[in-house]
């Protein structure tokens, strides 16, 4: 089982910050059009991660144009250049998908502030 | 070269192709795999080693003639298109190359005795307005005529633990410092079952 775990470790991105449920993160994908790439960005807010290893997916939801979007990104895919936190939040569920069922005030997120330890 | 070899089964996991797709994979620990035998178009090669006491006279005489230390656990012939083997040669995961079109046999998971819907894909009834039939056969034959079931039919009963070939199955990656073998796609049995690894020339089921 050793060898299968040390197999698993292998594909995995070292280069990804870390973030959570609540956070809003931005996405650079990679999108390949013919011959050419480039970066597309998809920035919303970070649902909920599932899995583990390599299997570690997360899903991001933004609001496009009035409609809601969700993308599910396998978190060690090569196709992710980049991965940026644009703003923590703090929530209190693992995973958010109450926020499919409400709009405007009610799915705002609230900051997360570091604690700064007195004296 | 040798057309194939013994191997284990390790587990599944996937592999990310440079521009993020995805791609399932086995991961078999195959061979190295020593040659006990040469015969003709064939050798017989051995995987694992049996403890000393658990191997037989006879097993570990045949071993001492090919040069080996120990009675392997798995004996089986592989066609070789070449007579290019001794006994004692080493036969590695070098003889295959990532890209090739392997099948892979294996002993699939016992499922213990089942019905017709989970063995055979069966139907079944309908779950409300009164049925009863959700899950039965339903008929197995005509009547009168000809009084009897033909033979062959298919019915309830124990499902897996048999042998199965998984057929055109494609080499992702070969390790052959860690005597891996990545395969896409699913192998019959659990982890750490037994497997045979053949070459194989024809169609991918997965193109």
């Amino acid at each position: 089982m050793d060898r299968m775990a040390a197999v698993a470790r292998e594909g995995l991105r070292t280069d990804i910050p870390a973030f959570h449920p609540g956070d809003t993160i931005k996405v650079m994908v990679r999108v390949r059009e013919g011959d050419k790439e480039r970066l597309q960005a998809f920035e919303g807010v970070c649902m909920g991660k599932r899995g583990a290893g390599i299997n570690e997916t997360f899903r991001v939801r933004k609001v496009s144009a009035g409609v809601g979007v969700e993308r599910v990104f396998p978190l060690h895919s090569p196709g992710l250049a980049t991965i940026e936190v644009v703003r923590r939040g703090r929530v209190r569920r693992a995973k958010l998908y109450y926020l499919r069922k409400v709009s405007g005030k009610a799915a705002r997120i609230r900051e997360k502030r570091e604690i700064v330890p007195q004296g | 070269m040798a057309n194939g070899l013994i191997g284990r089964k390790l587990g599944m996991t996937r592999v990310f192709t440079e521009d993020g797709a995805s791609i399932p994979v086995t991961v078999i620990e195959a061979g190295p795999c020593r040659v006990l035998q040469v015969k003709e178009d064939a050798v017989q090669l051995g995987f694992g080693a049996k403890l000393e006491g658990r191997a037989t006279r006879a097993e570990l005489g045949h071993a001492k003639a090919a040069t080996l230390e120990a009675a392997p656990k798995i004996l089986k012939e592989f066609g070789a298109n070449q007579q290019a083997y001794k006994p004692g040669d080493t036969v590695t995961v070098g003889i295959f190359a990532a890209g090739e079109l392997v099948k892979v046999t294996g002993t699939s998971k016992g499922r213990g005795f089942q019905g017709m819907v989970h063995r055979y894909g069966a139907g079944g009834g309908p779950a409300s307005h009164g049925n009863t039939r959700h899950r039965k056969p339903g008929s197995i034959s005509p009547g009168t005529d000809p009084s009897r079931v033909i033979k062959g039919k298919r019915m309830p009963g124990h499902m897996g633990a048999e042998r199965h070939t998984e057929l055109g199955l494609r080499v992702v990656k070969v390790d052959a410092e860690r005597n891996l073998l990545f395969v896409r796609g699913a192998v019959p049995g659990a982890k750490h079952g037994i497997l045979l690894v053949n070459k194989q020339h024809g169609r991918s089921r997965h193109d």
